[in-house]
């Protein structure tokens, strides 16, 4: 330590012990092992009285919790190359909903093989039939985000990033109240009409069938086709993005343009492009994620996507703000905490303990979970 | 009658505008005894416009009725709402949402201290006044205290300031339950009023729940603040608006999480006394503009405004970046708390649907059409605001249909929208009128340049 202070050149391994420690530090930490061993506790003792009520809500949360794993792709991927809160992507994930709803109820699409060649086999015609409601929508969303990219955020790519964001609400709002005009959407709670038919299971002693009108006994689990379509169709654009962004040139590009705009642009990227195409993406799976949500939760409204999407951001911020792997554990972890809040604690304070996790998660690792540290830009 | 009322409308918000223009300018002069004229006749000249009824009969022609009175009180606390948003947002550059938030909490504890005491009960008055004053002076202490060890991280200082409002909290409480008894006779109940609750004390009362629930709000800002203003203009963006849809569930559900039984939860408080006159409405708005303006023009306010223009360089300069941040977030969330407490004295009934955060967008979308930092802007864009939509868009839409209150909230974000494109930095810019402009002379340099 003296050599080094000797010869005037601090390295800053050796400066750093010198410094003062920060005073009182124990202090927060101590706030923060106690929240945690009190959240520990709820747990814990909940789960000791109750072990199949647990699993009951774990299940919930887990089918929460990967519905918001899609919605905050979008989101990451967005704020990762353009900084930008898209605030309107939860409305986004609303008119995917909306678009289904339409295709089911109104044009009865979730049937057309059926309806096209008498005599096909009607699973295989549910089987086409809802991929095609499910594509439709995806292709509606993708639609809308590169329209509100180009009208609305394109031309302020180089104002204040605080302009952008008041626009991204603009648009959130002009999309919610649009919606609940009557000849649009209409303000009221619809009931989603589902294109294939629940079938539930309960394990107890093995895996049986919930036979419809009888109630499944009391320590069972439940689950239900709609939970292993969600994680199933969730893991399945986890990988495919994963892919995209690594192995293709697309991706490549994007990566280059979320590490460095200008520098991106010198090389030969469209940058301009490559940020609808981000746009595009996000939104074909919020639109994904629509569809599902509404075919789990079976109510749909105009303002649908609010909350959902604020979660799915905090997912993602959670996770570490531009991580793919990250948004998914983050939204796993907003899935848990809202379903044991709601469980355990209260319904109505869910939403409480998702704004509370994010501040103390920003808080204590300012890039997220799995979030790179931020570089210091001018 | 449709022109005619179109036409009337007009005129109002012209003349509504231009007398405010004139307060303002007269207020700028440099004689005390000017300024003090130029309020007492700005009083007056609204008080009589009010008061004055033309011709007799059951429908006297007043200037303003009771329709443009309950607009005019509404600007005047929508204008100190949104004068606190463009302190924090306009003034600070701190993008917060919270603040729709905090004229909510600000409006439903002062009418709980109001409800409560004209019921007999003193309670709220104590507690909220012990707990806010109490309150107040261990954050202070501990600020002082804290102040000596250097770089203290943030969740410590947090966690002390907690400890110091949850004991101020109890010893509220605990003040309030001693102290009820004493004052509950001479309180009387509702039917039989007594010498506590003449006409005079419940001015006095109604004087101290306004500022007691602007002390609370600012109180409950530095606590949220503290945490939040560490993480980031984006992140602060969020949090804050995660806090107004917190503190919304909080409303709803005020009458099972929280202890309000008076509060009724989801279905709305009523019955809060119509305290509000036009007296209080203008004392509290030229009580907030004075000290806004007189704090801008400060030290401390060219500090909050360097904090915004560039926050490295003004941390270079030796600004304390954080303390400045927290200034002006706790400052503005006063305004809110004022403005909200003066709201709920004029309409008698809260409901939480009032406060819902889409409800909140508001301010920011009067701070906006004002002009990030000009406090000409903010006024006259509140004024409008509320005479033009509220008043006369209300009344035309009205008359079109059923869904008009839709096509107006279809109508908001798109004018947003277009003003964000057009002009990011509002309509007026940062213009400033009169008093407001602050003095040049005194110092002998120029006005800060925002």
């Amino acid at each position: 330590m003296s050599n080094q202070a000797v010869s005037g050149k601090p390295a800053p391994a050796v400066s750093a012990p010198r410094r003062r420690r920060a005073p009182l530090a124990w202090l927060g930490r101590a706030f923060l092992i106690l929240l945690g061993l009190y959240v520990l506790y709820i747990i814990f003792s909940n789960l000791i009285k109750n072990p199949s009520l647990f699993a009951n809500i774990f299940i919930s949360g887990l089918q929460l919790g990967f519905v918001y794993a899609m919605i905050a792709l979008g989101y990451t991927m967005v704020y990762g190359i353009v900084r930008l809160i898209n605030f309107a992507h939860g409305d986004v994930f609303m008119v995917g909903a909306f678009v289904s709803y339409y295709a089911v109820a109104r044009f009865r699409l979730h049937q057309w093989p059926a309806a096209v060649f008498p005599g096909f086999p009607p699973a295989l015609s549910t089987l086409l039939g809802s991929m095609t409601v499910i594509l439709l929508s995806m292709l509606v969303c993708l639609l809308l985000a590169v329209t509100i990219e180009r009208v609305a955020y394109k031309p302020l790519r180089d104002a204040p990033r605080i302009a952008a964001l008041i626009t991204a609400i603009g648009v959130s709002f002009f999309l919610e109240y649009f919606g609940a005009l009557n000849f649009v959407f209409s303000p009221r709670f619809i009931p989603y009409e589902r294109p294939f038919g629940v079938v539930a299971w309960f394990i107890s002693n093995g895996i049986h069938l919930v036979v419809p009108g009888e109630e499944p006994p009391a320590d069972s689990v439940t689950f239900s086709n709609i939970l292993l379509l969600i994680i199933a169709a969730s893991i399945l654009v986890q990988l495919a993005l994963q892919f995209l962004v690594r192995r293709t040139k697309i991706g490549m590009a994007m990566r280059a343009a979320s590490f460095d705009k200008p520098t991106a642009r010198l090389m030969g990227i469209k940058v301009d492009r490559v940020i609808s195409f981000t746009f595009a993406i996000g939104a074909a799976f919020a639109g994904l994620g629509g569809v599902l949500y509404a075919i789990a939760y079976s109510s749909i409204w105009s303002q649908l996507g609010i909350l959902p999407g604020l979660k799915a951001f905090v997912a993602a911020v959670l996770g570490g703000i531009g991580s793919i792997p990250g948004a998914l554990v983050g939204a796993l972890i907003m899935g848990q905490a809202e379903a044991l809040t709601m469980g355990y604690i209260s319904t109505p304070m869910r939403d409480a303990v998702a704004f509370t996790i994010l501040i103390v998660v920003l808080l204590v690792r300012p890039t997220g979970l799995f979030g790179e540290p931020e570089k210091e830009k001018a | 009658m449709q022109i005619g009322f179109l036409v009337i409308s007009i005129v109002k918000i012209a003349a509504i505008l231009a007398y405010l223009y004139g307060l303002m300018w007269v207020l700028g002069k440099k004689e005390w005894w000017l300024k003090a004229l130029g309020l007492f006749a700005g009083f007056g000249v609204i008080q009589m416009a009010l008061s004055l009824k033309f011709g007799g009969g059951d429908n006297p022609f007043q200037i303003f009725n009771s329709f443009d009175q309950g607009l005019l009180f509404q600007a005047c606390t929508i204008a100190m709402c949104s004068l606190g948003l463009n302190l924090i947002y306009g003034f600070n550059g701190q993008f917060s949402l919270a603040q729709w938030g905090f004229y909510g909490i600000g409006a439903y504890c002062a009418a709980d201290i109001t409800f409560r005491w004209f019921n007999g009960d003193a309670r709220g008055l104590i507690a909220v006044g012990v707990g806010t004053l109490l309150g107040g002076l261990a954050l202070i202490l501990i600020n002082r205290a804290l102040k000596r060890l250097r770089g203290i991280p943030v969740l410590s200082a947090f966690t002390l300031y907690l400890l110091a409002s949850v004991a101020a909290a109890v010893a509220a409480v605990f003040a309030g339950r001693l102290l009820n008894p004493l004052l509950a006779p001479l309180l009387g109940s509702q039917a039989e009023p007594g010498p506590l609750n003449s006409a005079a004390v419940r001015q006095i009362v109604f004087f101290f729940s306004v500022v007691f629930a602007g002390i609370f709000s600012a109180e409950v800002s530095f606590l949220f603040g503290l945490p939040v203003l560490q993480l980031g203009s984006d992140y602060f963006g969020i949090a804050t608006l995660g806090f107004s849809i917190v503190i919304n569930t909080l409303m709803v559900n005020s009458d099972t999480i929280l202890p309000f039984p008076e509060m009724k939860g989801g279905r709305g408080m009523i019955g809060i006394p119509k305290l509000t006159t036009w007296f209080w409405a203008f004392f509290f708005m030229m009580a907030v503009i004075i000290i806004m303006r007189n704090l801008i023009r400060s030290t401390t306010g060219r500090a909050i405004v360097s904090v915004r223009e560039d926050e490295t360089a003004a941390k270079a300069m030796g600004i304390d970046v954080a303390g400045s941040k927290i200034l002006a977030f706790v400052v503005g969330s006063f305004f809110a708390g004022i403005g909200g407490a003066v709201y709920a004295h004029y309409i008698g009934f809260l409901s939480p649907g009032t406060f819902s955060f889409l409800a909140g967008f508001n301010p920011l979308i009067i701070v906006v059409f004002g002009g990030l930092g000009s406090m000409t802007g903010t006024i006259a864009a509140s004024f409008g605001w509320i005479f033009f939509l509220e008043g006369l868009l209300r009344v035309l839409l009205g008359q079109l249909g059923t869904e008009a209150p839709t096509w107006r909230f279809v109508l908001y974000p798109l004018t947003l929208l277009l003003l964000m494109l057009i002009r990011p930095q509002g309509l007026l810019g940062s213009v400033e009128w009169g008093f407001l402009k602050g003095d040049r002379r005194k110092a002998g340099e120029p006005a800060v340049k925002s």
